[in-house]
């Protein structure tokens, strides 16, 4: 029998696997990839289009750490949008349609050339055990790869089940097996198990549809990429169709609710709210009468238009009907129709701030069997669990991510101490430091960690370091420079006239003052590179919010860095209620932080388990 | 870190009360309000006075260096006259200062642990004390959450979680079938909860009561003998008093202390319908001024009812007790001893049942949520590009009133939203 070593195995080539497998080898661990296929790195199996408001944060923050999203997306990149370009830049998301066969071959040509990382083909059917610590994988032909920590992405392929209409099937996607063996060795492992559930719509032939009279939608003039060594886009652009649903698409579908998967109660598993079916949207918004589909090209050379907005799980004979009741569909052919898949995930409270299972020694879960949603929540669920099983095996310190520094630690966080209810995405409403954390400086607040950790490619490096000089001469330049009242009157500024001097910095935080009032003020400032300048209008423009949430993240900080010991006993603490201990011994916190966030705690309470750390960590000393 | 403050003794009425500063402001706290710091651990007298100028106690200050203190900061401690108004007065100028904030229960506590300067027994101790504090937090928020309040806040909470659903709804959901523009609907809510929250400190003008005393009305028919007792009360006329009915037409105040409060008793117009226009409006004004008071004494000739509606708490005594036998009289002092020990139970039930601190704590917090609507209500204004500030700025509002309405989550925010729009294209 077959048998072979590395430091870190990941199981699973989707969006969560290929970005743990490059995280992990970025670190230096020898790491090895098992993936059913070859050709399966780099799918999207749901639509092709990757970023959006806060997934868009999300990629930013994987490239800032190096990872790999961000450059295959901007190399697969056909149609680029900034969301929210009106409104202020802290929740502007990037967002593009992918090419999807660019989009794979490009990430299989990445992962191919990742030093230190080696791709098998097979089917993980088992776990080596050591004395109930996982230490390798055991494959369909019985082979065996040891490692010191695995990280498992298997997607939706656990108990997947694929419905549509009353049909069902076992599978992961659809044309592929479930990983039943897998499954049951999970349910062995007596985690806490949930069922989800989410839908796709029918894939169209674009050849069929009649686009005159459609509305386009085109992409941005000035595309903004997703990252941060990206300049411009690598392939042709183009547009979006858009249409909607009629009267007679509702009432079709209002008829067959029965013959839906979902209403003819062949479903058990929860779906998200953000992404509801054809039919809920019928259901729940009764009153509205026609709703937005776009029609979203697949790839330059692919024929397959994805309607977004009209996914289900009606009859294959339903879908066609109501389809073609939608302006500019009248004719088309349905290629593959749309389905519903149900799966389970790992209640995510099981997990650590690094994504390892807590009772589970050398285990880690990445992406959607941790009850999230979306290629870029799989992806930087990815790079955390790759970055610290590569940690673990090269006996470094963990790496951790906080909602202070990071939409990764906002997702981490609320995954972890307060588990999901349904399908978890990300929206920038879920992080309190909202405006500190944008888009466009995801790289100074994650790159230098990239850095410490060793992780980064000498050019990003580089590029990096060269942009923090450039930003911090620049703002040093607007921090020494300062006008009179009287002089910024004089160029059209509103203005107190009470003696008071202000620096150029504090006059970009006005409304209305651009950096070419700034210049007009001081013509020197020119000088100024336009992107630094752009950059420091925008933290100019939150200045005085941010100083403002320092204060909360110091406290934050302060509390996260007081950890709560591994067993630590809740119910051994007296003057604690009944009801507190059960929610604290459910979510186990592993810092007076998280422990603060439970609901109900007090601040009394909170004191006392900080008492009893203390006497923990002494009575450990001495 | 931020500087807190509290009341370090018992609540009420003492000799003596301590009210305790800790953090790296609280030495400059002692600065401005006593001109000097004194050298640590030297107990010496000072002159407080607020920063408005107001003089507020002679005062015992004594301060304590960083890592030599109960909390392990610098701490500064105030050994003030034991008067509730005092106190009171104390409180409020600290709570107006910048940067600092009073304690969380427990708070001063926690940070001597933090800074490692309990030992082992000390932290042992703690388990009783926190059980109390929390006991005792819990009682206070049900107090305050129960009843009319709690309704109220119930509706601003909706509201506000409305408001900021909808912002949220055009920013995180700008790619979907959302309105753009929600200014005008946002700025209705906010509008609805300030103008509530604006009525509501009005209303809590009862921490002022406690500083500025207490309105007791004597009331009832005419030549009842409300002026008799008044002055019999003052211990000197000033009441002017006759056998003729309706001599008092105006109402008479006369301050005076009572179980340590500040009371002004009023002496009002009898009550009756008169041809005589002057004496018409001083009953108006008598029923006016016995309505707004904290507390009425009716006093009610033997065999008659009450001539005003009694409110809950109020004091009816059978009038000319030195004919009748029982009841009071201002002439003999009959009863008078027991109507006061009356009084002074009543107003002191109304201070406690305020809550004193957590009042002052919760007008703080009220004020400081009703700036940032405001602000957040001029941001939407400036429109859609200032969205996130607007939103921002209901979040921090939010967090200042979670005292009062509970912690609010991004998943009810997210509820409201799921709920109102048809997300998912």
């Amino acid at each position: 029998m077959k048998h072979r070593s590395f430091d870190v195995v990941i199981v699973g080539g989707g969006h969560a696997g290929t970005e743990a497998a490059a995280a992990s080898a970025r670190m230096g661990a020898r790491t090895a990839l098992v993936t059913l296929r070859l050709t399966d790195l780099g799918v999207m199996s749901c639509n092709p289009a990757i970023g959006g408001l806060g997934k868009g944060h999300l990629v930013r923050e994987i490239d800032a750490m190096d990872g790999v999203m961000a450059r295959i997306a901007d190399a697969a990149g056909i149609q680029f949008r900034l969301l929210n370009r009106r409104k202020g830049p802290a929740v502007q998301g990037p967002r593009a349609q992918a090419d999807r066969k660019i989009y794979a071959r490009a990430m299989q040509n990445e992962i191919a050339a990742t030093p230190n990382l080696t791709v098998l083909e097979g089917e993980v059917v088992d776990f080596v055990l050591e004395s109930g610590a996982v230490r390798g994988v055991v494959l369909a032909d019985k082979s065996q790869i040891s490692a010191r920590s695995v990280v498992l992405t298997s997607g939706t392929f656990l108990r997947g089940v694929i419905h549509i209409g009353d049909k069902k099937h076992a599978g992961g996607r659809m044309g592929d097996r479930p990983s039943v063996r897998l499954a049951d060795r999970i349910r062995e492992m007596n985690l806490p198990i949930g069922r989800l559930k989410t839908g796709t719509p029918p894939r169209l032939d674009g050849r069929t549809i009649d686009w005159t009279g459609l509305d386009m939608q085109p992409g941005d003039e000035d595309p903004v990429m997703f990252s941060f060594l990206s300049e411009r886009p690598e392939v042709r652009q183009v547009s979006c169709g858009i249409t909607h649903t009629t009267e007679k698409t509702h009432e079709i579908i209002r008829s067959n609710l029965a013959r839906s998967a979902m209403y003819g109660g062949h479903i058990d598993g929860v779906g998200p709210r953000y992404c509801p079916s054809i039919e809920d949207k019928i259901v729940r918004f009764a009153d509205k009468l026609s709703h937005q589909v776009f029609l979203e090209p697949e790839g330059l050379d692919d024929p397959t238009i994805y309607p977004n907005g009209i996914s289900t799980s009606l009859p294959e004979e339903i879908q066609e009907a109501y389809v073609r009741s939608i302006p500019g569909l009248e004719a088309v052919k349905i290629m593959q129709p749309g389905y519903a898949i149900e799966y389970d995930y790992v209640d995510p409270r099981a997990l650590d701030g690094t994504l390892a299972l807590r009772d589970v020694t050398g285990l880690y879960l990445a992406g959607q069997i941790n009850g999230t949603t979306g290629y870029e929540e799989a992806a930087a669920q990815g790079l955390v669990a790759g970055l610290n099983a590569a940690s673990t095996a090269l006996d470094r310190e963990p790496v951790r991510f906080s909602r202070t520094d990071s939409y990764i630690g906002v997702m981490l966080d609320d995954l972890t101490t307060r588990g999901v209810s349904e399908p978890y995405r990300m929206f920038t409403s879920r992080a309190e430091f909202r405006l500190s954390l944008r888009a466009d400086n995801a790289d100074q607040r994650l790159t230098p960690l990239a850095i410490a950790l060793g992780t980064v490619s000498p050019s990003r490096r580089d590029h990096f370091e060269n942009k923090v000089s450039a930003l911090n001469k620049g703002r040093d330049r607007l921090e020494e420079t300062q006008f009179s009242p009287t002089e910024v009157q004089k160029a059209g500024v509103a203005v107190n006239l009470d003696g008071t001097r202000r620096t150029a910095f504090q006059l970009l935080s006005f409304k209305d003052v651009t950096f070419d009032t700034i210049c007009k003020l001081d013509p020197t400032l020119a000088e100024i590179d336009e992107k630094s300048a752009s950059q420091l209008e925008r933290e100019a423009l939150y200045a005085n919010y941010i100083d403002r949430q320092a204060r909360d993240v110091e406290t934050l900080k302060r509390d996260e860095a007081v950890r709560i010991p591994v067993g630590f006993d809740f119910d051994a603490l007296p003057g604690l209620s009944n009801e507190l201990k059960s929610k604290l011994n459910r979510a186990r916190p592993e810092s007076i932080s998280q422990a603060g966030r439970i609901d109900g705690m007090t601040p009394a309470a909170l004191t006392l388990i900080l008492a009893k750390i203390r006497q923990f960590s002494r009575k450990d000393v001495g | 870190m931020e500087t807190i403050f509290a009341l370090a003794s018992a609540a009420g009425k003492a000799g003596v009360s301590v009210v305790r500063v800790s953090g790296p402001d609280a030495w400059d706290v002692v600065e401005r309000l006593a001109g000097t710091v004194p050298r640590p651990r030297i107990a010496s007298v000072r002159r407080l006075v607020a920063p408005n100028g107001d003089f507020l106690d002679e005062a015992l200050v004594l301060v304590f260096a960083e890592g030599a203190s109960f909390t392990g900061e610098r701490v500064a401690e105030f050994q003030i006259h034991g008067s509730i108004a005092v106190v009171q007065a104390l409180l409020q100028a600290l709570g107006e200062m910048d940067g600092l904030r009073s304690a969380e229960p427990g708070e001063f506590t926690r940070r001597a642990l933090e800074n490692e300067r309990l030992d082992l027994s000390q932290v042992e101790a703690l388990a009783d004390l926190i059980e109390a504090e929390t006991e005792q937090q819990r009682r206070q928020a049900l107090r305050i959450l129960s009843g009319a309040l709690g309704m109220r806040v119930g509706v601003w909470r909706d509201q506000i979680v409305q408001a900021v659903s909808l912002l949220e709804a055009t920013i995180d959901f700008a790619d979907e079938d959302v309105p753009v523009d929600v200014s005008g609907d946002v700025r209705a809510l906010l509008d609805a909860v300030c103008s509530e929250i604006e009525s509501e400190l009005r209303g809590m003008a009862s921490a002022e009561r406690v500083r500025l005393g207490f309105e007791v009305a004597i009331v009832g028919p005419p030549n009842a003998g409300k002026s008799t007792l008044l002055n019999y009360l003052a211990g000197r006329e000033a009441a002017i008093t006759s056998d003729v009915a309706g001599t008092t037409r105006d109402v008479i105040e006369v301050r005076m202390e009572i179980g340590g409060l500040a009371v002004t008793l009023l002496d009002t117009a009898g009550l009756r319908n008169s041809e005589d226009q002057v004496e018409r409006i001083g009953v108006a004004r008598a029923r006016e001024r016995a309505s707004a008071a904290d507390l009425r004494v009716h006093l009610v000739p033997a065999g008659e009812a009450p001539l005003l509606d009694q409110i809950p708490g109020d004091i009816v005594l059978t009038a000319k007790g030195d004919l009748s036998g029982n009841g009071v009289s201002g002439l003999t002092g009959q009863g008078v001893p027991e109507l006061l020990d009356m009084i002074e139970a009543r107003l002191s039930g109304i201070v406690q049942g305020a809550g004193l601190v957590s009042r002052e704590r919760h007008r703080i917090a009220l004020g400081e949520g009703l700036m940032h609507l405001k602000q957040a209500k001029k941001l939407l204004d400036d429109g859609l590009d200032v969205y996130d500030i607007a939103s921002e700025e209901i979040r921090i509002a939010l967090r200042a009133l979670e005292r009062l309405i509970g912690y609010v989550d991004v998943e009810h925010v997210l509820d409201r939203i799921f709920s109102s729009f048809c997300i998912g294209k």
